[in-house]
């Protein structure tokens, strides 16, 4: 009877094979993102001492963007507005725009930048593993996720709420009205739990239907496998824009719960965080303070207020601050435009209003900057 | 067990000599290449642990298993036990883990069923059943089971909403709901029952060995089904008369968006099930084609030549035989089915890796996710094959 036997110890190696073929995903994750990170380089550390690579100082995946040359950025796999290849395969969009915020802040071109398409599922083992240096993805900062799961948020560039969605035929007007029914929604999202969390809150009944990949869910909320669809509103509207006829749908009135979106960092990295951070708030500020890729250069040269001169980089040294080039809102505003400009070129056109998304001085808007300074 | 005889060849042992501590040596040699190389290879699991343990640090990455204690708060579809999303990460996991077993021990036996009479159709002397099956066969071998999964999922939504139902017989309704079955309210008596019926069958198989090996002795063969029929048939329903016989049909009706009561196949276990068990029933077939064609053909002219029907040189002489070749593929079909039902993600059936998948984007615990995944393979894994394994020497023992 050598057979059984002989069978467990190929078990065992075979697990040894797994092991070593699953691990190293995680494990590696530094010494694989930053071969080439000059702290690492610099000393002759041999292999054998992963803490020196490791502790490699903050600002290393800053160093390590430079030195690679392209911002890795991860984004949603397609959704309109945010994040999605257009005609030409280019990817464009509200989050995308950030990713190029970023890449321009380093090295002044809005092309450095590898997109990422990541699930809702895979998007943080991607962050965590080092395959990505950002998210931009309609990704909802919660104290779990800039706690436990070892990221920072860089602020909340959308304000959103969960939203349901259903077909005009099915006649519901409110989201009590779907008690019994079966809704699709994405798994490793917020709007997952937030789902089970309100049917449970509303002593409602619930039938989801998980499905990984968001074009195969909205697929079987369209072909009819569930009577709605939930997911943040600007997820919805998104959605319901690129239908074939948008007005066969409706976004409930209800909203479920607080959805702040922003971009994310990994843990352990202050210096990127803060680059991040306050990349956003500068496009914030430039709306505030009426630059705009129209009128930058001309504001750079004659605008008296010392707070946008300190943002534009004639005076102040704020870009050196960062670790980045002086003139870094200067480029990126020129190329992009500004916080209102970006929402206006992607997310008007799929039927977002500014709503809390408008500039703190107009009521009921929550966008708000810190000072330059 | 050493009733396997020794080969003559090794039966001399080499002269025994004493360890010469140099490196002419061959034994002192061989000892440390492999004590370098297992050295080396722990060295390199030690370093991967240790860059591991210390980026999660950095990081401050959760690590460790507590969370399988927390609120999992996960919403899930179709559960065999009690599940609602107050309960915990563990019980989630196991709603997985249970479900996975579903897939894989449902396709598991449709798949051999349908691949067997697949393999048998495929060398059959009827020209057109031979080639609808040898066309299946490449059909389904060829396209990749990913495909195949979101084709039947895609055909089962095509099918009418639950106001349109299509209803071929009273209380059976098929729509892009799934498929919805009268059944009855299930409860203690019939649970005991069940016991009882699978004490039955366990029963009606000792019975059956003990008769055979009778027979062996007396010559007298003894039917086995009115033992059968008494306790797989007679015992279950005798235990549930007395527990007062309860009987609540439950009919599904539609009420609101949805069908109500019943029993339900939800069209993400059903195209999962079906992609699953044509996928492998292919495979199945050709093992059961080529374990059939390496009996010899002279066990068919000789059982021919005592007078049995084809069928029955095929059940009693053929396929016995066969099945010492059919076996040891068999476990690796069983074992893709197994694995394959991974891919139920794709179409949203909550197996384990899904439900771990999203346990682990919830907690950010990536490594305690994929280690749960990898635990309940490798045990589905082994059992399986430890089980084949053992079933094997069984049979092997018959070869003369
Ligand atoms: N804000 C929620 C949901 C984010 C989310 O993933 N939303 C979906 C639906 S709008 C999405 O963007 N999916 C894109 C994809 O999977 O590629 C969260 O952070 O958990």
């Amino acid at each position: 009877m050598t057979t059984p036997k002989r069978h467990i110890l190929a078990g065992a190696f075979g697990a040894a094979a797994i092991l070593a073929t699953a691990l190293p995903a995680v494990a590696q994750q530094r010494p694989a993102q930053q071969p080439a990170a000059p702290a690492a380089q610099a000393q002759p550390a041999p292999a054998a001492q992963p803490q020196q690579q490791a502790t490699a100082p903050s600002g290393s995946t800053i160093d390590a963007i430079r030195a690679r040359g392209t911002l890795v950025c991860g984004v949603t796999t397609g959704l309109a507005g945010f994040a999605a290849p257009n005609s030409q395969g280019v990817w464009a969009g509200f989050d995308v725009d950030y990713c190029k915020a970023v890449a321009i802040a380093l090295f002044n071109d809005a092309n450095r930048v590898r997109y990422v398409p990541t699930t809702a599922q895979n998007r943080f083992t991607a962050l965590q593993s080092g395959e990505v240096d950002m998210l931009a993805r309609n990704t909802t900062w919660t104290l779990s996720r800039d706690t436990s799961l070892g990221f920072d948020f860089g602020g909340i560039n959308f304000f959103d709420g969960q939203g349901f969605m259903v077909k005009r035929a099915l006649n519901v007007q409110n989201a009590r009205q779907l008690d019994g029914a079966t809704v699709c929604v994405q798994p490793g999202t917020t709007t997952e739990q937030n789902l089970a969390d309100w049917a449970r809150g509303a002593r409602i009944q619930i039938r989801p239907v998980v499905i990984e990949r968001l074009e195969d869910n909205v697929a079987a909320y369209i072909a009819g496998r569930c009577d709605a669809y939930t997911t943040d509103v600007s997820g919805l509207a998104s959605t319901r824009a690129v239908q074939q006829n948008p007005n066969d749908h409706v976004i409930l009135p209800d909203v479920i719960s607080k959805e702040p979106l922003g971009p994310l960092v990994r843990h352990g990295d202050q210096r990127f965080a803060d680059l991040v951070r306050w990349v956003h708030f500068g496009l914030v500020a430039a709306e505030e303070f009426g630059v705009t890729s129209q009128n930058v250069q001309e504001m750079a040269q004659n605008d008296p207020r010392p707070e946008v001169q300190r943002m534009l980089g004639r005076t102040g040294g704020l870009g050196q601050m960062l670790g980045v080039d002086n003139l870094w809102m200067i480029n990126i505003i020129r190329t992009l435009g500004n916080y209102g400009e970006m929402f206006e070129r992607n997310l008007t056109p799929i039927g977002l209003q500014r709503g809390p998304n408008a500039l703190w001085t107009t009521p009921g808007g929550l966008q708000y900057a810190p000072p330059f300074r | 067990m050493s009733d396997v005889p020794a080969d003559p060849r090794y039966a001399r042992q080499a002269p025994r000599r004493p360890l010469r501590l140099s490196w002419s040596d061959e034994r002192v040699r061989n000892i440390v290449w492999q004590a370098l190389v297992v050295g080396g290879v722990l060295a390199v699991f030690y370093w991967l642990y240790r860059n591991t343990s210390y980026n999660l640090e950095v990081r401050r990455i959760a690590t460790g298993f507590g969370f399988l204690e927390r609120e999992a708060g996960l919403p899930i579809a179709e559960s065999l036990i009690e599940y609602d999303p107050s309960m915990t990460y563990f019980r989630a996991l196991l709603v997985g883990v249970l479900n996975t077993l579903k897939v894989a021990i449902v396709g598991i036996v449709l798949a051999t069923i349908l691949g067997t009479l697949l393999g048998i159709a495929r060398l059959s002397r009827n020209w057109l059943l031979a080639r609808i099956a040898g066309a299946y066969v490449e059909l389904v071998r060829d396209l990749p089971l990913l495909l195949q999964l979101l084709f039947w999922y895609a055909l089962l939504q095509a099918l009418p909403g639950p106001r349109q139902a299509l209803n071929p017989v009273e209380g059976v309704f098929l729509s892009n709901r799934g498929l919805k079955l009268p059944f009855f309210r299930w409860e203690d008596a019939h649970s005991w029952a069940m016991i009882a019926f699978v004490l039955g069958v366990v029963g009606t198989f000792l019975y059956r060995r003990w008769a055979r090996a009778r027979q062996m002795q007396d010559g007298q063969p003894r039917a086995v089904w009115p033992i059968g029929a008494a306790l797989m048939g007679a015992l279950p329903l005798a235990v549930w008369w007395a527990l007062g016989a309860p009987f609540q049909p439950d009919i599904p009706f539609l009420r609101g968006f949805n069908f109500q009561g019943g029993l339900t196949v939800s069209p993400e276990f059903f195209a999962l099930l079906l992609g699953l068990t044509l996928y492998t029933a292919g495979f199945i077939a050709e093992i059961v084609r080529a374990g059939i064609l390496a009996v010899n053909q002279g066990q068919w002219e000789a059982a021919q030549a005592l007078g049995l029907p084809r069928g029955r040189v095929m059940s009693l002489v053929v396929l016995p035989q066969a099945l010492r070749v059919i076996i040891p593929p068999m476990t690796s079909q069983f074992l893709n089915i197994t694995k394959n039902s991974s891919l139920a993600v794709a179409i949203g059936y909550q197996d384990i890796v899904s439900i771990a998948n999203t346990t682990l984007n919830q907690t950010g615990q990536a490594i305690e996710g994929i280690a749960i995944i990898m635990l309940v393979y490798l045990t589905i894994s082994l059992s399986i094959s430890l089980f084949m394994n053992w079933y094997n020497a069984r049979i092997a023992l018959v070869e003369r």
